[in-house]
C-alpha cells in the first residue's frame, strides 16, 4: 500500500474530496458551523412557536402596545457594529497582533453589554407593567425567543473574556486561535438570528 | 434545603419496584466487589472510561444499549403479562398509575438509551475504519457524548426508585403533561435525562458529519465511500436538524412546567397541539436517523457474503439523500386524526407514500446483490434476511397507515403498536445484531459462536412474529394502544400469543447474553488473526483485530469502491506492511468526559428536585471542569515510528489467503464477480 | 497532516487570502445598515401598499442575512467552500419546513378545531 501522506505531493489539480483528512482549523471551523446551523434550528423552532402563537394576547396586551421600535433600533446598531469590531479583532488576530485584538474585542464585548443592558431594561418594565412571560401564550413566545437569543449572547460575551485569558495566557498558538475563529462565526450567526427577530417580533407587530 | 425531595420519594409501598431496586442494588456491589477484588479499577479507568478512542467509545454506546435493552425489554413482559390477564372482569396485576409509567418508560428507554446507543455505536466504531482514517474529527467531544447519554440512563434508572417516572407515554403530550395534570416529578424526569442526553447525541451527529465529509484516507471522494457511510452521514445530517427541535420543544415545555409559560397549556392561549407538531418534527426524522445506519449495515452484510459489489451504488446514495429530505416533509402523518383538515392530510398522505420509493430501491438493491452471487449463509446474512422479510410487511402496513382515511380508523390502535415494532425490530433490532455479529471480529479479535447466534435469530424471528401479529389484528377488531385492561374477553386468546411471543425474544435475549459467555469462554478457539474473517471488501478489513489505537499504520490510499477488494485483487495487500512508517499523533485520554457528565447528573437531579444551590453547583461544576480541559495544551501523544513498525511486524496476520478457508458454503478467493459495477467516483 | 493545508477546503469564516480584510467587514457595515434603515422605514411608513409590507419586510431581512453570510462569515459558492453553502443550504431548507409548516398547519388546525373557551365550557 503506498503511504498515504507521501503520494499527494502537488494538490493542484487533486479534487478537494480526494485529498485525504484536512487539517484541525478546517475540521474544527466546519464542526462548529454545523453547530451554528443546528443552534439556527434551533431558533427556527422557537420562531416557529412564535409565529403561531403571537396572536394568543389572551386579552392581555399586545405587541404593538408593548415594542418601542427606537429602542430595537438601537439594539440593533449594537449588535450590528459589535460583528464589524469583532471582525476587526479576527483580522488583528490572525496578524498575532494581540494589542489591536484586545482592543477591537473589547469594543465587541462592550457593544454586547449595552445591547444586553437595553434588552434587560426592556424585559423588566414589561414584567413590571404587567406583561410578563406568564400572562399569555403571545408573551411567553416572545421571552421565550428574544430571552434565549439575550441568553446567547450573554453565553458569547463570557466566552469572550475565557478567550482573552486564554490569548493572554496561552498566546497565539494553533489551538486558541482556531476557537477565537468559532467565537466570531458564533458573533456573526448571532447577529443573523437577531435580523430575524426585530423582523419578525418588533417590525412585524401588528 | 432539599427542594421538594424528602424520604416520601422512595417507593416503599411498592413491592415490585422495591424488588428491582433490591435486585440492582445487589448486582452493583457484586460487580463493583469483583472489579475491586480483581484489581481491574485502574484499567477500567485508564482503557475505557476516560478513553477517547471511537472503537472504545462504540463498545462502550453498545453495552449501554444492551443492559438498557434489558430494562426496557422488563417493561415489555410486564405489559405483556398484564394485558394477557386482564380481559373481561379481571384487573390483572398492574394498577392503572403503574402500568402508565411502565408504557412511558419502556418506549423512552428503547427509542432514546436502546435504540440510539446501539445505531450510534455501530457509527461510531466503523465510521472511521471504513474512511480510512485514525478516528473522528471530535474525539474528547466523543467521549463526553457518551457519558452525557449515560447521564440520561442514570436519571431514567433514579427516577425508580427516587420518585416516579412520567405518565405520559414516551413524547410526553400537553396539557397531561403540563404542571397542573402532572404535579409530580415523573415528567421533569424524562424532560431533563432527554435534554442531557440529547445534547450528547447533538454532538455526536456533529462530530460525524465533520468525520465522514472532512476526514477521509486520500482519494476516497464522496463515491468510493462504502455506503454505510453515505447511510451515516444522513442519519448524522438529520440529527444535526432534527434534535435541535426537540431541544427547544422540551425547553418551552420545561418553561410551562417551571416558569408558569403558556406554550402548551390549556388556558391564556396555550396550544397543546403546537407541541404535538413540533415534537414529530424531531419524532419522524427520529426514526430515520435509527433506521438509516442499519440500512447502510445490511448494504455492507449483503455484498460481502454475497461476494459481489453492492448493486446499484449510485442509486443506493440517490435513495439515501432521498430519504434524508424527504423524512423532514412527511411528519403530520403522526396525527392525521388532530383536525387538520383534507389538504393538509393530503399533502401529507402522499409525502408519506412517496418515501417508501427509495425504501423500495434499496430492498430490490439488496436482493439484486445477492442474486448471481454466492451467498455464504452466516449469522449476519439471517439477520439481514430475516429484516428483508420482516420490515416489508412493516413498511407496507405504514404505507396503509398514511391513507388519512385509513388512519383515522387505525390511529392509537394496537395494528399501529404492531407497526412501528415491526419495523423497530425488523429494520433497527435486526440490523444491529447483524452489526453486532458482523464487526465483532474485527472490535475484539475473535468471532462469536454461530450456533447460538443462529438460535438468537431464530428467537427473535418467531418471537418477533408471535407476538405482533396478533395485534395487528387486535387493532383491526378494536382495540387501542396503552390499554391496561379490555373488557371483549374474545381478544384474550391473541394477547396470549402475543405473550408467548415476547417470551420467546425473552429466550433470544437469554441467549444473546450466553452468547456472549461462549464466545469469550471459547475465544483462543475462535481467534481471528487474519484481521479478515469474512473476505471483506471496505478498509476495516485490512487492519489487525482488535485494531490499534492509530487504527492504520499507514493511511490507504484508495482509487475505488470497495477499496480493501481492489486491493485484495490486485495483489497490492503486503504482510508484514512494508514501511515506511512515520510517527503517528494519537490523542490523550481525558477525564472530562465523566465529569461533566457527573456534573450533568447533579443538575439534572437537582434540577428535577428543585433544590437551586445543587443545581448551581452542578452546572458551574461542569462548566469548571470543562474551562480546565480546554486549557490543556498537551493534548496527543505521540507514537514513535519504530513502535509502529514493532506492532506491525508483531500482529502481521497470517496471509489473508491461506485462512479464509472457512467451513461455511465455499468461496473462491479472488473469485471475479459476474456483475461489476462502474469504478465509483472519478477526479 | 498540516503541509496539506489547503486540504479539503476553507473553513467558514476564514478568509486565506486576506486580500479584503477590513473592506469586506466595512462594505458589510455599509449594506447591513442600509438594509436596517430599509427595514425600520418599510415598518412604520405609509407609503407602501399595506398587505405588501410583511413581503418587504421579509425580502430585506433576507437579503441583509445574505449580507452576513457572504461578507462576515465570507461564505460563497466556490468549490472550497462547497460543505459549507451546502450545509448552509441544508439548514435554510429545514428552518423554512419547520417555521411555514408549522404556520399552515397550525393555521389549519386552529381554523378547523373549536375555539377553547368553547371546549372548556363543554368540559363541565
Amino acid at each position: 500500500m503506498s503511504a498515504g501522506e507521501g503520494v499527494l505531493q502537488g494538490l493542484s489539480g487533486v479534487p478537494l474530496a480526494l485529498r485525504g483528512p484536512a487539517p484541525a482549523r478546517v475540521v474544527a471551523g466546519f464542526g462548529f458551523w454545523l453547530f451554528l446551523l443546528s443552534d439556527i434550528i434551533m431558533f427556527a423552532g422557537l420562531f416557529a412557536a412564535y409565529a403561531v402563537l403571537s396572536g394568543a394576547t389572551a386579552g392581555g396586551p399586545t405587541g404593538p402596545e408593548l415594542f418601542e421600535k427606537p429602542r430595537v433600533f438601537l439594539e440593533t446598531l449594537c449588535l450590528l457594529a459589535s460583528s464589524v469590531t469583532c471582525g476587526f479583532g479576527t483580522i488583528a488576530m490572525f496578524r498575532a497582533n494581540a494589542r489591536a485584538m484586545y482592543l477591537w474585542m473589547g469594543m465587541t464585548f462592550l457593544l454586547g453589554v449595552c445591547f444586553l443592558t437595553i434588552e434587560g431594561r426592556e424585559f423588566a418594565s414589561m414584567v413590571a407593567a404587567g406583561a410578563g412571560p406568564s400572562h399569555s401564550a403571545f408573551l411567553s413566545a416572545f421571552f421565550a425567543l428574544v430571552g434565549t437569543h439575550g441568553l446567547h449572547v450573554s453565553m458569547g460575551l463570557i466566552w469572550l473574556i475565557v478567550m482573552m485569558l486564554q490569548v493572554a495566557t496561552l498566546g497565539f498558538q494553533p489551538m486558541v486561535t482556531r476557537r477565537l475563529y468559532c467565537f466570531g462565526l458564533f458573533w456573526h450567526a448571532l447577529d443573523i438570528v437577531w435580523i430575524g427577530v426585530f423582523t419578525i417580533v418588533y417590525l412585524g407587530a401588528r | 434545603m432539599l427542594g421538594r425531595l424528602s424520604w416520601s420519594a422512595v417507593p416503599f409501598d411498592q413491592p415490585i419496584v422495591m424488588g428491582t431496586c433490591g435486585t440492582i442494588v445487589v448486582v452493583l456491589l457484586a460487580l463493583g466487589t469483583l472489579i475491586t477484588v480483581k484489581g481491574w479499577w485502574s484499567y477500567l479507568w485508564r482503557e475505557w472510561i476516560t478513553s477517547v478512542d471511537h472503537k472504545r467509545i462504540g463498545v462502550m454506546y453498545m453495552v449501554l444499549g444492551l443492559v438498557m435493552l434489558l430494562r426496557g425489554f422488563a417493561d415489555a413482559i410486564m405489559m405483556r403479562t398484564q394485558l394477557a390477564l386482564a380481559a373481561g372482569q379481571a384487573a390483572g396485576y398492574l394498577p392503572p398509575e403503574h402500568y402508565n409509567q411502565i408504557f412511558s418508560a419502556h418506549g423512552t428507554i428503547m427509542i432514546f438509551f436502546v435504540a440510539m446507543p446501539f445505531v450510534i455505536g455501530l457509527m461510531n466504531f466503523a465510521l472511521p475504519l471504513q474512511l480510512g482514517v485514525r478516528d473522528v474529527a471530535f474525539p474528547v467531544l466523543n467521549s463526553v457524548s457518551f457519558w452525557l447519554t449515560t447521564s440520561g440512563v442514570l436519571l431514567v434508572n433514579l427516577s425508580l426508585f427516587v420518585g416516579e417516572f412520567a405518565r405520559t407515554g414516551w413524547l410526553a403530550y400537553p396539557p397531561l403533561s403540563e404542571l397542573a395534570y402532572s404535579p409530580g416529578v415523573g415528567v421533569d424526569y424524562y424532560l431533563w435525562s432527554l435534554q442531557l442526553s440529547g445534547i450528547g447525541t447533538l454532538l455526536s451527529g456533529i462530530n460525524l458529519t465533520t468525520t465522514i465529509l472532512k476526514l477521509r484516507a486520500p482519494g476516497m471522494g464522496y463515491l468510493r465511500m462504502p455506503i454505510f457511510c453515505w447511510t451515516s452521514l444522513a442519519s448524522n445530517l438529520l440529527i444535526v436538524a432534527a434534535f435541535p427541535v426537540l431541544t427547544a420543544t422540551f425547553a418551552m415545555l420545561l418553561l410551562d412546567r417551571y416558569a408558569d409559560f403558556h406554550f402548551f397549556t390549556n388556558e391564556l392561549g396555550g396550544n397543546p397541539m403546537m407541541y404535538i407538531n413540533l415534537i414529530w418534527i424531531w419524532g419522524h426524522p427520529e426514526v430515520y436517523i435509527l433506521m438509516l445506519p442499519v440500512f447502510g449495515v445490511f448494504s455492507e452484510v449483503v455484498a460481502t457474503f454475497s461476494g459481489k459489489p453492492l448493486f446499484g451504488y449510485r442509486s443506493m446514495v440517490a435513495a439515501t439523500m432521498a430519504i434524508c429530505v424527504l423524512s423532514f416533509i412527511v411528519w403530520l402523518h403522526h396525527f392525521f386524526t388532530m383536525g387538520g383538515g383534507g389538504d393538509v392530510n393530503g399533502f401529507f398522505g402522499i409525502a408519506t407514500m412517496i418515501i417508501a420509493v427509495p425504501t423500495g430501491v434499496k430492498v430490490f438493491n439488496w436482493m439484486f446483490t445477492m442474486y448471481g452471487g454466492r451467498v455464504r449463509f452466516t449469522v449476519p446474512v439471517y439477520w439481514t434476511l430475516g429484516f428483508i422479510v420482516t420490515f416489508v410487511i412493516g413498511g407496507m402496513t405504514g404505507v396503509l397507515m398514511a391513507i388519512p382515511p385509513a388512519d383515522f380508523v387505525l390511529h392509537n390502535s394496537l395494528f399501529l403498536i404492531a407497526h412501528f415494532h415491526n419495523v423497530a425490530i425488523g429494520g433497527v433490532v435486526f440490523g444491529v445484531m447483524a452489526g453486532i455479529s458482523y464487526w465483532f471480529p474485527k472490535a475484539f479479535g475473535f468471532t462469536l459462536n454461530e450456533r447460538l447466534g443462529k438460535a438468537v435469530f431464530w428467537c427473535w424471528f418467531v418471537g418477533f412474529f408471535l407476538a405482533f401479529m396478533p395485534l395487528y389484528a387486535l387493532g383491526l377488531m378494536g382495540a387501542t394502544r396503552r390499554m391496561q385492561h379490555y373488557p371483549n374477553t374474545h381478544w384474550q386468546p391473541l394477547m396470549l400469543v402475543a405473550l408467548a411471543g415476547a417470551v420467546v425474544i425473552l429466550i433470544g435475549i437469554v441467549l444473546t447474553v450466553a452468547q456472549i459467555a461462549v464466545s469469550i469462554r471459547d475465544r483462543r478457539a475462535n481467534r481471528d488473526t487474519t484481521g479478515d474473517p469474512w473476505n471483506g471488501r471496505t478498509l476495516e478489513w485490512s487492519i489487525p483485530s482488535p485494531p490499534p489505537a492509530w487504527n492504520f499504520s499507514v493511511l490507504p490510499s484508495v482509487e475505488q469502491t470497495d477499496a480493501y477488494w481492489e486491493m485484495k485483487k490486485t495483489g497490492a495487500v503486503r504482510r508484514p506492511l512494508p514501511g515506511p512508517f512515520v510517527a503517528v499523533h494519537v490523542p490523550r485520554n481525558t477525564p472530562v468526559g465523566i465529569f461533566i457528565a457527573f456534573f450533568a447528573v447533579i443538575l439534572g437531579f437537582a434540577l428535577i428536585w428543585r433544590i437551586e444551590w445543587l443545581a448551581a453547583l452542578g452546572l458551574l461544576g461542569a462548566i469548571a471542569v470543562a474551562l480546565r480541559e480546554s486549557w490543556k495544551t498537551d493534548r496527543e501523544e505521540l507514537i514513535p515510528a519504530r513502535e509502529v513498525a514493532a506492532y506491525e511486524r508483531s500482529h502481521a496476520p497470517e496471509s489473508a489467503l491461506a485462512t479464509t478457508a472457512v467451513s461455511e458454503a465455499s468461496f473462491e478467493v479472488g473469485h471475479t464477480p459476474s456483475v461489476r459495477v462502474a469504478a465509483g467516483g472519478g477526479s | 497532516m498540516d503541509m496539506l493545508a489547503e486540504a479539503q477546503g476553507h473553513a467558514p469564516g476564514v478568509d486565506p487570502h486576506e486580500h479584503h480584510g477590513i473592506g469586506t467587514y466595512l462594505t458589510g457595515l455599509a449594506y447591513a445598515l442600509v438594509l436596517t434603515v430599509a427595514s425600520f422605514w418599510a415598518a412604520t411608513t405609509s407609503v407602501v401598499y399595506a398587505p405588501a409590507v410583511p413581503v418587504l419586510l421579509a425580502a430585506l431581512a433576507i437579503a441583509q442575512m445574505g449580507v452576513h453570510v457572504a461578507f462576515f462569515l465570507h461564505i460563497s459558492s466556490a468549490p472550497d467552500q462547497a460543505n459549507n453553502f451546502l450545509s448552509l443550504a441544508f439548514g435554510v431548507f429545514i428552518t423554512g419546513v419547520i417555521i411555514f409548516g408549522s404556520l399552515m398547519i397550525m393555521t389549519h388546525l386552529n381554523h378547523s378545531m373549536m375555539p377553547m373557551d368553547e371546549l372548556m365550557k363543554m368540559q363541565r
